[in-house]
């Protein structure tokens, strides 16, 4: 007798499941959503303010006002001055230029390099594709962090230009392995074999077969590790491995920070919500782009 | 299945070798004359001879890495020129502070994990389900030093619990409770990152699993809710969770770097960037091999522990 409901709920939830799939057919696209265009706006006014940020009316981030030191948020100075009088707002929007340059710097050499091997690997197969393969999966193997921080010590002077390159080359597997999971399934599709066929050329192929199949999945990426570079530069001037005090950037400002906590605890607060904030909205992005294109999720 | 494990093992040995590369060509990274900048204030013909020996420094470059290598397997990784200490010895007294670090952060991670995604996968889109993926969704965005030093300014600056700042940390058999109140942010700062990996990935296999059809079988014989889950749907939907623990415990490691700097935790990762600020090479050398070389090896015994969850995986 106990049993009895349970079976009824199991059969009542088969039925559902069934008719829920019924519905599912004619499957529309999911919405983007307002949030979505909410963390769009958000980067769009961050990048703005990095790139305009010498013509905005924003006090000089390095100019230390001794009236004010350790200030708390007020009329004058908008989210209050840090330990030697400096302007926090205009630091964290000065200090974004870094994150920003940074990440996209680091980017676009990891997909310029790591984009056409990976679909060149996928399309051509054979040992090109084996050998490639279990390099980059090799390097996988172990974390971009400790890689960075081992090169980024030894190969002194540091400057913005080596940790670009630096987190940029360690960056290529990851983005090899997510844009050949992606291409690999567009390349076994019959309009690719359709334009082998006809003969065209690789590169043919490669340009107008398989990257505009490969875009959804590659704009999400993209942002997906811009967010991901962001954090890593921030983990790498919070141990002083980026770019040198004084000029601002969100990690060394936290790094500052983390001495006059009990004083001043605005001057940690403040640059972690800027930080987070934009990591947050490129997921937000990327991940509502993969879902609005119906791309499995690759695991990353 | 001895192939498979066969094959892994010289995958294992392939990507020591690089790594073992990588570690010895750093040093020649230095600009110029590298026993210079090794020896620094303590550079004198004397000790260049020495550290020559040490590296092969006079050798071709090919010999260097022979006689290097040489000396990392009779376990001497140099001694520092800085500290006089034998790197290895630094290394070695540094890291059962991380592993202590690492297995609490684990038992946090995995004890609220396993059962919050259990109950997520039991009734996706319920409410508990879409606030448990929004936070994780939103905790993947904050990066662990944010999350320490929010910690420290909340718990140990604005709460004021004890032992728990900056510079309090003693070792375990001096006293054992400052040791585990000293250890505690750092130790959640590291579950917090590995308890939103394992929640969304074992989140989502579970609810893959749940679907299958040898659930419905064991429903329908009247299998409790509490049974199904831990004997039929949570050994299969468990391979990717072991798979992505393996990643991260290593990178845990390197995670462990942060939080130490921060709290002045003396494990491997406070000695790391010590080592980097007074230009003692060979530690950080050491170091990174002995880290990049642990990663490996964790990797591996996931893989191996993933081969006895799910002997499938030698088929593919």
């Amino acid at each position: 007798m106990t049993k009895q409901p349970r079976f009824n709920k199991i059969l009542l939830k088969l039925g559902r499941d069934a008719s829920n799939n019924a519905m599912m057919k004619p499957e529309k696209k999911k919405p983007l959503g307002i949030l979505f265009w909410v963390c769009v706006g958000w980067i769009i006014l961050n990048v703005l303010l990095a790139v305009f940020a010498s013509f905005l009316p924003l006090i000089d981030p390095l100019y230390q006002n001794y009236d004010a030191v350790n200030s708390g948020p007020g009329l004058h100075h908008l989210l209050g001055t840090d330990d030697l009088g400096r302007d926090i707002l205009s630091r964290i929007i000065f200090g974004s230029r870094v994150s920003i340059f940074v990440s996209f710097g680091a980017m676009s050499i990891a997909f310029l390099v790591g984009v056409p091997t990976s679909m060149l690997a996928s399309l051509r197969r054979g040992r090109f594709d084996k050998i490639l393969t279990t390099v980059m999966y090799s390097f996988l193997a172990f974390p971009a962090i400790i890689a960075t921080i081992s090169v980024l010590s030894f190969w002194v002077p540091r400057n913005l230009a080596k940790v670009i390159i630096v987190v940029g080359i360690f960056s290529i597997p990851l983005v090899y392995r997510v844009i050949r999971t992606a291409s690999l399934a567009v390349a076994g599709r019959e309009y690719v074999t359709a334009a082998k066929v006809q003969g065209a050329t690789d590169r043919r192929i490669l340009i107008r077969e398989i990257l505009p199949n490969i875009t959804p999945i590659l704009v999400s990426f993209l942002l997906i590790g811009i967010a991901q570079v962001v954090a890593l530069e921030g983990a790498l001037a919070f141990l002083g491995l980026s770019i040198n005090p004084p000029t601002p950037s969100w990690g060394n400002m936290i790094n500052e920070a983390r001495t006059v906590l009990d004083v001043n605890p605005w001057l940690v607060i403040f640059p972690s919500i800027a930080l987070v904030l934009f990591i947050l909205s490129l997921n937000f992005i990327g991940d509502r782009l993969r879902n609005h294109f119906d791309v499995a999720e690759v695991k990353i | 299945m001895g192939r498979y494990l066969l094959q892994r093992l010289v995958t294992l040995i392939a990507i020591l070798f690089v790594v073992s590369i990588g570690s010895f060509y750093l040093i020649h990274l230095l600009p110029g004359d590298p026993a210079f900048l090794i020896l620094g204030f303590n550079y004198n013909p004397v000790t260049k001879a020495v550290l020559d020996a040490q590296l092969g420094l006079n050798q071709p470059i090919y010999l260097q890495y022979f006689t290097w290598i040489g000396h990392v397997f009779h376990g001497n990784l140099g001694t520092s020129f800085i500290s006089h200490q034998p790197v290895l010895k630094t290394i070695l007294r540094a890291i059962p502070i991380d592993l202590e670090m690492i297995v609490i952060s684990q038992i946090i991670a995995f004890g609220a994990a396993i059962p919050l995604a259990m109950r997520s996968a039991r009734r996706p889109d319920s409410t508990l389900d879409r606030l448990l993926s929004a936070g994780s969704f939103i905790l993947l965005s904050v990066p662990g030093f944010i999350v320490i030093v929010l910690l420290v300014l909340i718990v140990s600056v604005k709460l004021g619990v004890p032992n728990t700042g900056p510079s309090t940390y003693v070792p375990f058999m001096e006293n054992p409770f400052q040791n585990l109140s000293s250890l505690l942010l750092p130790s959640i700062t590291l579950a917090v990152g590995s308890f939103v990996l394992y929640f969304r990935v074992l989140r989502s296999d579970l609810t893959g699993v749940l679907q299958e059809e040898f659930i419905t079988m064991a429903r329908s014989k009247g299998i409790s809710q509490r049974r199904i889950m831990w004997r039929h749907a949570f050994r299969p939907a468990s391979v990717s969770l072991l798979g992505s623990a393996g990643v991260n415990i290593g990178g845990l490691l390197a995670s462990g770097f942060i939080v130490q700097f921060l709290l002045a935790i003396p494990g491997i990762g406070f000695i790391l960037v010590g080592a980097i600020n007074t230009s003692d090479y060979l530690l950080v050398q050491g170091v990174v091999l002995f880290v990049s070389g642990s990663v490996v090896l964790v990797n591996f015994l996931f893989d191996f522990i993933i081969f006895f969850v799910d002997p499938r995986i030698s088929r593919d």
